[in-house]
């Protein structure tokens, strides 16, 4: 029987991606698993795979063309069977919810609401039902209305069914913006403001300016830091490390290493000294759901990435169970791969902490981060350099020094926990052969 | 300073400082001199003012209202009392026609600064003396429609009415008149006659009412906020012009509306606003517009059956929790 293939939910915040290019043609035969389509999503670009056998009936949606998550892109099914008007968007929501379940299962990055929010066994042919106020805020913050069923009459989908997944009050009225200045003549009739102001308006007080579209990936990063600052109350506590010991240790090994994809970086032994630490700090190493805590069984440090005019997280899974040599072959391995653009959501959707090593960009002294949601703690460290330090003899000696900021989420952890895994850190940086013992 | 004063004497105050402000002043209508008003406004006012200017009239409320508008055009300031809203129609040709045109048919030559007084309501009085007109004066352009809920809405407004160029269909409540409330002590104290008010401030659903209407939705407003349900209640007070605005910021602000209305529902007020707030407001709504009014039949004269057919604290509390999706559907009318 035909079928739909449809855009899968690769990662928690996906709504929807963009067909590249269809790796198969209308009625070619596909195989379970083969690579049918390469998708453009917030982050990546990746090759979709088919769930099933048979033949391309038809490819629903163009290259070029973003769907949403858990529509239709192609039906399969046998040869010569006719595709019927109808079908695809039932069952593609059926195919969509199982596929979550998938996801659901795996403890780490995926917030509760978006799971528990999103059921979608809508009857073939229905349509979407939703308030006018929902419509507007589904727009506002892409999501994708097919994904959820409401709790309204009729299934319509209300504002209480979409709190949770925009995590912000929607009552607020927004006012007009406060000094625009749009063309009207003297007749405007009087009533209450119009809702929309023309395009490119000209602001009273700024100069002239173009409008630049953000790109997938700086919208995904505007959100979620946003969403992180807003609702994470952040407090900060830095410290600085002598990292002399910790960079011979890595010059040591270094020399002794011949393969390249195995020499060890600061940011490999960061993330080591980081995963270690949290072994005894296990209450950072979580997430606050309501008003309940998820402590993570496994420490899965994420790094913090520069890519082209944007940023990604991949992590390096159970990282305290590794051994830095395997820290360093991986983190390259993710960091180059990063930057082509082939990382798949699995690596980057989640980790547990995020290291965030700003070092190697020229003096950075000292920065703050924000906490990569839904963790609870960030490390932003800056560059090493070299001082002048007081031995407790009194004599002066010049050390490498290195400052890092522990961003915290203050409703997972006060400022002892955080001082004292800090200390932990530092220490274990300061000791370092710590790191290859333990 | 202020004083608690009954919607009735707010009334008779105002009355009585337009009438010894200005001499051009005076009243007419049924029963309003030796019987004192059939809501006992004018009590004492014969007494006080003289024949001349409190006038007993025959029943023949065409004649009173084209009186009334007649020595407004040559500069009196009459106030005409037509004893309840359902002999208003005998005199609606007038009022609209006539009262509503002529300033503007005479390019401002001439002004008809005629406040006609009546009073909504029922209570056992009957199909033909129960119902509920004010949207049709509400519907013609050239008149002011007010139809205030307290005494201090209720002074200030005849004030401005009987002072202003504009006639004035001036509507009160035969339920409400023993009502209490604040009135400034000002023989100054005017309100424009126009713009509705918040009067209590709420986040989840807007109440709008005018009139006894306002008290109905106050009430189911302190129930529901007994279960947490804070509803923002206005009183419209003056119907034309109607202030949408005020309606439209607070439906943006709690995304529900509810429209409790006493008449009939169908091409009434509830209706304008519902139709106006789309309009409006159309991506702030998170649920249909609710009306709350009466069942669409002749009003009974039997009191049970009476009850039935009036809006209710109940049934406003029904519909707003409607509005909120906290139970299923079910019919308001």
């Amino acid at each position: 029987m035909a079928k739909p293939i449809v855009m899968p939910q690769m990662g928690y915040d996906m709504t929807e991606g963009t067909i590249l290019r269809w790796l198969k043609r209308e009625g070619e035969r596909v195989e379970r698993g083969e690579p049918i389509a390469e998708i453009e999503t917030d982050k990546v670009n990746l090759e979709i795979e088919s769930f099933d056998s048979g033949v391309l009936l038809q490819l629903v949606a163009q290259e070029g063309q973003t769907v949403p998550v858990g529509q239709p892109i192609a039906i399969i099914g046998e040869p010569g069977e006719r595709v019927e008007a109808g079908t695809a968007p039932a069952v593609a929501a059926a195919d969509g919810k199982a596929r979550r379940h998938e996801r659901a299962e795996q403890p780490v990055g995926v917030p509760v609401s978006e799971v528990t929010g999103a059921v979608g066994d809508r009857a073939p042919g229905e349509r979407v039902r939703a308030s006018p106020l929902v419509r507007r805020l589904a727009a506002e913050h892409g999501i994708d209305l097919s994904r959820l069923r409401g709790s309204g009459p009729g299934g319509r989908i209300v504002k209480e069914d979409l709190l949770p997944l925009i995590g912000r009050p929607a009552a607020v009225p927004e006012a007009a913006p406060v000094g625009v200045v749009t063309p009207v003549g003297p007749s405007v009739p009087v009533g209450p403001p119009p809702p929309e102001v023309a395009p490119a308006p000209v602001l009273l007080g700024l100069p002239e300016f173009e409008l630049v579209d953000l790109s997938r990936m700086r919208q995904t990063i505007a959100r979620r830091m946003a969403e992180s600052h807003q609702q994470a109350p952040h407090f900060y506590v830095t410290t600085v490390v002598e990292m002399d010991a910790a960079l011979a240790l890595r010059q040591q090994i270094n020399a002794e290493i011949e393969d390249d994809a195995e020499k060890v970086t600061v940011t490999d032994v960061l993330v080591k000294a980081c995963a270690l630490a949290l072994r005894t700090h296990r209450g950072l190493n979580a997430s606050i759901v309501g008003t309940q805590l998820r402590l993570y069984k496994r420490i899965d440090i994420a790094i913090a990435v520069a890519v082209e005019n944007g940023l990604i997280t991949p992590f390096i899974v159970d990282a305290d169970h590794k051994p830095l040599g395997e820290i360093a072959r991986i983190s390259k391995d993710l960091i180059r791969r990063a930057r082509t653009g082939e990382l798949r959501p699995e690596e980057y959707q989640g980790g547990t902490f995020t290291v965030s090593n700003l070092g190697m960009y020229g003096l950075v002294e000292h920065f703050t981060a924000i906490i990569n949601p839904p963790q609870a703690a960030i490390l932003a460290v800056g560059s090493i350099v070299t001082e002048p330090v007081y031995r407790d003899d009194g004599t002066l000696v010049p050390a490498q020094r290195m400052r890092m900021t522990l961003s915290t989420d203050h409703r997972v952890a006060d400022g002892v926990a955080a001082a004292r895994f800090l200390a932990e850190v530092k220490h274990l940086l300061e000791h370092p052969l710590l790191l290859l013992v333990r | 300073m202020a004083r608690e004063i009954t919607y009735r004497d707010a009334l008779r105050e105002a009355l009585r400082e337009e009438m010894y402000r200005d001499e051009r002043v005076f009243l007419m209508g049924e029963d309003i001199g030796h019987y004192g008003g059939s809501y006992a406004v004018t009590r004492g006012f014969l007494q006080e003012f003289g024949p001349e200017r409190v006038r007993d009239t025959p029943i023949a409320e065409l004649g009173i209202v084209g009186a009334g508008i007649g020595a407004a055009i040559g500069g009196l300031r009459p106030v005409v009392e037509i004893m309840t809203i359902n002999f208003s129609l005998l005199a609606i040709d007038q009022i609209v026609n006539h009262a509503a045109k002529l300033h503007y048919m005479f390019n401002g030559q001439f002004s008809a600064p005629v406040v006609i007084r009546t009073a909504a309501g029922f209570g056992q009085l009957g199909a033909t003396h129960s119902q509920t007109f004010e949207h049709w004066y509400a519907h013609v352009p050239g008149l002011r429609v007010v139809m205030p809920a307290v005494p201090k809405d209720a002074k200030g407004f005849l004030k401005s009415a009987i002072r202003g160029n504009d006639p004035v269909i001036f509507i009160e409540h035969s339920l409400i008149y023993r009502n209490r409330g604040e009135v400034p002590d000002d023989e100054d104290f005017l309100l424009p006659l126009e713009g509705a008010e918040v009067r209590r401030e709420g986040t989840d659903v807007t109440l709008v009412s005018w009139s006894r209407g306002y008290y109905l939705a106050l009430g189911a407003a302190e129930e529901l906020a007994r279960e947490g349900i804070e509803c923002e209640v206005i009183d419209l007070r003056v119907l034309r012009p109607l202030d949408l605005d005020t309606v439209v910021r607070s439906v943006q602000k709690t995304n529900r509306l509810v429209v409790v209305e006493e008449g009939w529902r169908t091409l009434a007020m509830g209706a304008e606003i519902a139709a106006a707030v789309q309009e409006q407001a159309f991506d702030y709504l998170d649920a249909p517009v609710a009306r709350v009014g009466s069942l669409e039949v002749p009003m009974p004269y039997a009191r049970n059956l009476e009850r039935l057919v009036v809006p209710n604290k109940d049934r406003v509390v029904e519909a707003v929790r409607q509005v909120l999706y906290r139970r299923q559907s079910v019919s308001v009318s």
